[in-house]
Order: C-alpha cells, then sequence, then structure tokens
C-alpha cells in the first residue's frame, strides 16, 4: 500500500509544485513541496517495510522529469536525503517533529547546494553569495514555513496507511 | 298657529346660526377654535394609536425576523454567487484581453505561424528560469522553436512531450541571445543571469549606447528570428580597462506575470555547432 501510495501522492505533489508553489518567490527561493513531503514519509516509516526508497526514486524521478535540471539531480539528491533522514530518525525518534525541521532544514541546503554545482559545472554561470543569500536561505525559510501542514497531512496518510498493513 | 311660528322662527335661526358657523370655519375664522377643541381628541388619538401599533408588533414581530432572516440568508447567497460570478467574468476578461493582445500581435504578423499555449507552470528549481506550456508535439511544437507575447521574445522551446513544452526563458542564466540594439545597429550578446536581469555584453568599447536604445534579436547564430523586440537599455556600464562595455536592459516581457505565449511554429532553428571550427589535432 505504501510503496503504490507513492505515485498518486507525487503526481499531485509535483503539479501543486509546478503550478503553484514554484510561483511564490522570496527572494528567488521557492519552497519544495516534493521534498518535504518525502522527509515527513521517511520519518513516519515505521520500519516494517522499506517504502521510503520507492517513495525517493518516484519523487526524484517525477521532478526531474518536469524540470530542466540536468543529470538527474534531483533523484540523487532525494536518495541522498532518504539516508540522512533515515540516520536522524534514529537519532532524534523521539521527537519528530524536531526531526522534521531539521531534515527540512539539511534536505533544502544539500539539495539546493547539488544543483548549484551541477549547473555551475555544466556551465552555468551562478555566483556563489548570490545563490546562498538569494535563493538557498530564501527557500530553507520558505520550506520551514510548510513543515508543520506537510508534516500534519504526511501524519495522517501514514495513520491511514500502516493500520490496513497491520490487519492484512 | 301660536306654537308654529315660533318654531319656524326656531329652525330658521337655528339654520341661521348652522350656516354662520358653516361659513366661519370654511372662512378659516373657527380655526383656533377647532385647535383648542380637537387638541385633546387627537392626544388621545395618538396614544390610542402608539399603543395599538405597539401591541402589533409585539405580536408580529418575531414572524416576521424570521422571515427576514430567511429572506437575508437568500440574499446573502446570491451576494456570493453573483461575487462569484463577477470574479469569474474578471478572469475570463483578463484571459480575453491577452489572447486578444496575442491575436492583434499575430494578425501583425502574415507571415508567423503561432500556436497559442497557456503558462500551466514553472520549473521547481529556483536556480533556473523555465516555464511549462500546455502545448507540446501533439500541436506542432518542437524542440527550438522561439516563443513569444505581444510584448516581445520569451525563450525557446527546451523540451517537448505530446502535450507539454517546457520554455527556456532569456532571463534564464544559461541563455545567451544574439541581439542588436536598434539605433547603432550594434550587434551584441544577451546574457541571463541567476537574478533574472538581462545584460548586454561584447559590446564594443567605441559604440554610444543611449539608455532607452530598443534591443531586437539580430538573427545571427539561427536560434531566434530577427527583429523580435527583447527589451530597452536602462543602464550602460563602459571601464576603459575592458575590453567591452555592457549594459542592463529592462525585459519588454513581465515574465513574472506570464499567462500565455505564442510559439512559432514556422520558425526552424538552424544548428551551426558543425559549422564552428574545431582545432585539428
Amino acid at each position: 500500500m505504501g510503496y503504490l501510495l507513492a505515485f498518486p501522492v507525487f503526481i499531485v505533489l509535483t503539479m501543486a509544485q509546478i503550478g503553484i508553489v514554484s510561483q511564490f518567490h522570496l527572494l528567488h527561493g521557492t519552497g519544495d513541496l516534493v521534498m518535504i513531503a518525502l522527509v515527513a514519509w521517511v520519518l513516519q516509516e515505521r520500519g516494517r517495510d522499506a517504502s521510503a526508497w520507492i517513495w525517493a526514486v518516484v519523487a526524484g524521478l517525477l521532478v526531474s522529469f518536469v524540470s530542466a535540471t540536468p543529470m538527474f539531480v534531483p533523484l540523487i539528491g532525494y536518495l541522498v536525503l532518504t539516508v540522512i533522514v533515515r540516520i536522524l530518525r534514529r537519532h532524534v525518534w523521539q521527537t519528530p517533529l524536531l526531526a522534521m525541521f531539521l531534515a527540512t532544514m539539511l534536505g533544502t541546503i544539500l539539495i539546493q547546494f547539488m544543483y548549484f554545482m551541477v549547473l555551475q559545472l555544466t556551465g552555468t554561470p551562478l555566483p556563489w553569495q548570490e545563490s546562498l543569500s538569494l535563493v538557498m536561505l530564501p527557500s530553507v525559510l520558505l520550506n520551514l514555513i510548510l513543515v508543520l501542514p506537510v508534516y500534519v497531512v504526511m501524519t495522517d496518510l501514514a495513520h491511514l496507511v500502516y493500520p490496513l498493513e497491520e490487519e492484512a | 298657529m301660536k306654537t308654529t311660528f315660533p318654531r319656524l322662527w326656531q329652525t330658521v335661526v337655528l339654520l341661521v346660526v348652522v350656516g354662520g358657523v358653516l361659513l366661519l370655519a370654511l372662512s378659516g375664522y373657527l380655526a383656533p377654535v377647532f385647535r383648542v377643541a380637537l387638541h385633546p381628541f387627537i392626544a388621545v388619538q395618538g396614544w390610542l394609536s402608539s399603543r395599538y401599533q405597539a401591541l402589533h408588533e409585539f405580536l408580529t414581530v418575531p414572524r416576521d425576523v424570521a422571515l427576514l432572516r430567511q429572506r437575508n440568508v437568500e440574499l446573502e447567497n446570491q451576494v456570493s454567487q453573483l461575487q462569484t460570478q463577477v470574479i469569474q467574468l474578471q478572469q475570463q476578461l483578463r484571459e480575453a484581453q491577452i489572447l486578444y493582445a496575442l491575436l492583434d500581435f499575430a494578425r501583425a504578423r502574415p507571415e508567423n505561424v503561432y500556436v497559442a499555449a497557456a503558462v500551466i507552470g514553472r520549473d521547481p528549481n529556483p536556480f533556473i528560469q523555465y516555464i511549462i506550456i500546455d502545448k507540446g508535439s501533439d500541436d506542432g511544437i518542437r524542440h527550438g522553436m522561439p516563443v513569444v507575447t505581444e510584448q516581445g521574445l520569451v525563450g525557446r522551446v527546451d523540451a517537448v512531450t505530446a502535450g507539454a513544452s517546457r520554455i527556456q526563458l532569456i532571463v534564464d542564466a544559461n541563455s545567451a541571445v544574439n541581439v542588436s540594439i536598434q539605433s547603432t545597429q550594434t550587434n551584441a550578446l544577451l546574457a541571463g543571469s541567476l537574478t533574472g536581469d538581462i545584460n548586454l555584453q561584447e559590446i564594443p568599447q567605441d559604440v554610444v549606447i543611449q539608455p532607452g536604445a530598443l534591443v531586437l534579436t539580430s538573427g545571427l547564430g539561427g536560434d531566434y528570428p530577427a527583429d523580435v523586440l527583447v527589451g530597452q537599455v536602462v543602464t550602460v556600464r563602459k571601464a576603459d580597462t575592458d575590453l567591452f562595455q555592457t549594459a542592463s536592459v529592462q525585459p519588454a516581457v513581465d515574465f513574472t506575470a506570464l499567462k500565455a505565449v505564442l510559439v512559432v511554429k514556422n520558425f526552424k532553428p538552424v544548428d551551426i555547432v558543425p559549422l564552428i571550427p574545431t582545432p585539428s589535432h
């Protein structure tokens, strides 16, 4: 169930991302709804299955498909982020909300840094200081604003999914 | 006879008195008398009427309030429906205005074949400036086709699926457009940036550029058709130590409010990469 749910959830979230969230800018940064949802799901994962990997792959493939970012960076970034969040979950397991904020902040910086590096490598002239102050930090702030609503929705979703699996 | 005369006189006197009173009343001489005489009756009548009104309201108002409340709810519903309709109509009007402007632009250039498309999204990566439109290869759109609005150049098609396309905007940091400054007929390179500003590069030092000069596509390189408006020069930066001068350009298109665009279908971009000489080993 958890595996299959990744497809409709991320299709909807990717549509919301490119249609709504990417239109809202703070300086030049934007929120990353897909990444936050992925982080929230990885934190909700109960350890019985490994649906988080499937979720990361689906999210990464969808964002790589719609974005002009080269070399499947979103896919690689989301997989790396899943590893980090799983490690984080083991250490901050008693306070999932704190882990959520921490993982979102780290994840945003990680993925934006990967975007920045790959674009630099492919010849796009991006000044480092402007990228940090106008894109990365505002994006972190926007993502932290989105954390709570996304976390609540994903928690409800996880509670809907996992009891069904227990009965089965 | 004795009894009839006095009665007759009584009647005559009575008629004369009544007639006199009537005449006095009609001529207005008795108004003060009437006013004094009627005042107590009017006061009593007023009191009686007000008490009746109060009693009537007491008995009937609760039902009226219920009716009024119901009517109020109905009217509020009607108002909200009408407000929704107004918003929808305003939205349609805005869309129609955009489409009319695009249509006027397309009619003014009959040599080009356009496909109108709505902007349905933006790239999730904030470092790059791409939009997604709702027309793809099914509508004849191919990679590299230029995209414009009635205001000027937007960018070019970067990727195509059957039903949608991704457009690289000219403000993207990786975008480069060969342009010509209209007033001096000088060729230059227009480059985007991270912040969405566009700058003219590689302008020879001896050229004098005034702020406000129009910037058009030159057609060099084969990526874009010639003479499409790009923007206006805002400031010129010239340093004696540099090989070239640069200038910042105000884009003609408002990229933050793009709703619909036109893809130039009959323009085929030329790939000049094979013609660029490479150092032989």
